[in-house]
């Protein structure tokens, strides 16, 4: 008895080797490493499902009265119809109504909020050079002042017919007289004028290619 | 289970909900407590996750406390942590992509919340599993409820609602500084400060 407590002692008072303190590590490391794995399997489909979710609804919001659309990919200088969910940021999706009638495209963009990446999504008819909708997907602007551009009832009604020639152009609120024009968000002028300058990049980006087709 | 466990027990659980209270006494994981309490509903998903690596890492802490070398026990431990918060991560992009996507960077970051790492290294490492469970259910209910109390506050003078659902009619004007991060440390301070009266009274 009294032997055995002894060896316990010594071994307590004694340095572990380096070996044991790479295994405990290496045993850890693997052990999480599998679980890691096991999550990032289970849950990849889950997250890219919601993804596609999210980013469909956004797509019949700023197309109203659109209930199917397709995906089409830039190649060189034309559009090519593409499979749903191929990754790829050249995309736009034009929406159909009921009656199969084509509404519009709906066109993703982004560009330097306030904060960090503001990035959204707006339905534009290439017969009328007019937007119909928008939505931001992606911002990080401040609380109760910037982030009014997702929201705020009475500055997404800029959007619901807006001219895109010759440009959007952002004016001080209550100042829109022409189609061109968007009605800043008082106290939010750099957001508000992220999301005009998102507008024209994604006009700029796909305009000629959308009117042409 | 004997009286005096039970005793010990419900010591142990009690001293993380209210007489150590992570936030209101210990005054630890400040970095969430200021960054995602802007409403009700950002605060709670933030203290339930908190609470599910709490509960993870301190059961398996305290399991291996005699495995795991002192030269590299805070290494393994931060493995451990880490692994329960990045499954917890991809579990929450996954079932509530909203909650997810406002939580923003806020979510690996639990990793460095020292409450975890505090309650791995000072309980789970000299106590037993069902009493490090306990110990850290305490602290995670008492760090979900301080970032609660904090979130409801601001979410209430800020947008004038809670959990999203609005409160005051439209001749509310928000006090849109409450949602800010100066709201933050306004509201911290006043429920420090009433935490600290009403016990000594």
């Amino acid at each position: 008895m009294a032997t055995e407590e002894h060896t316990q002692d010594t071994v307590v008072e004694k340095e572990p080797g380096p070996l044991r303190l790479i295994v405990t590590l290496g045993v850890a490391g693997l052990v999480s490493g599998l679980c890691l794995v096991g999550a990032y399997i289970y849950t990849d489909p889950l997250i890219k499902a919601a993804k596609a979710r999210a980013l469909e609804a956004a797509i019949y919001e700023v197309l109203p009265g659109c209930t199917k659309f397709d995906v089409y990919e830039l190649k060189g200088d034309h559009l090519e119809k593409a499979r749903a969910g191929a990754g790829t940021e050249l995309r736009v999706f034009l929406g159909y109504d009921k009656g199969g009638a084509e509404i519009g495209y709906a066109i993703q963009s982004q560009v330097a909020g306030f904060q960090d990446v503001v990035a959204g999504i707006f339905g534009y008819v290439p017969s009328s050079k007019t937007i119909i909708g928008f939505k931001v997907l992606e911002s990080k602007e401040t609380p109760g002042l910037g982030d009014k551009i997702i929201k705020d009832a009475r500055f997404l009604e800029n959007f619901k017919q807006l001219a895109v020639e010759p440009e959007i152009v952002l004016v001080k609120h209550g100042e829109k007289q022409q189609p061109n024009e968007v009605d800043a968000i008082t106290g939010a002028t750099i957001s508000s004028r992220a999301v005009v300058s998102l507008l024209n990049t994604g006009m700029k980006d796909w305009k000629e290619i959308l009117d042409k087709k | 289970m004997s009286e005096q466990q039970q005793a010990s027990n419900i010591t142990i659980f009690l001293n993380g909900l209210w007489k150590e209270n992570p936030i209101f006494v210990m005054v630890l994981g400040m970095c969430p407590t200021m960054a995602v309490t802007n409403t009700a509903i950002n605060s709670l998903a933030m203290g339930v996750s908190t609470l599910l690596v709490l509960l993870g890492s301190s059961t398996l802490v305290s399991l291996f406390r005699n495995a795991i070398p002192s030269q590299v026990r805070i290494t393994t431990y931060i493995v451990i942590i880490a692994t329960f918060v990045t499954v917890i991560d991809f579990f929450l992009a996954a079932l509530a992509p909203a909650v997810h996507k406002e939580l923003g960077a806020f979510i690996p970051l639990i990793v460095v919340n020292c409450l975890i790492l505090g309650r791995a290294e000072a309980f789970a490492a000299k106590n037993t599993p069902g009493k490090s469970f306990i110990d850290a259910l305490g602290m995670g209910l008492g760090f979900t409820f301080a970032l609660l109390s904090i979130g409801v506050i601001r979410e209430i003078l800020g947008s004038g609602s809670l959990f999203t659902i609005p409160l005051f009619g439209e001749g509310f004007e928000p006090w849109v500084i409450m949602v800010l991060p100066p709201g933050g440390f306004f509201t911290l301070a006043f429920l420090l400060l009433g935490f600290k009266l009403f016990k000594s009274a």
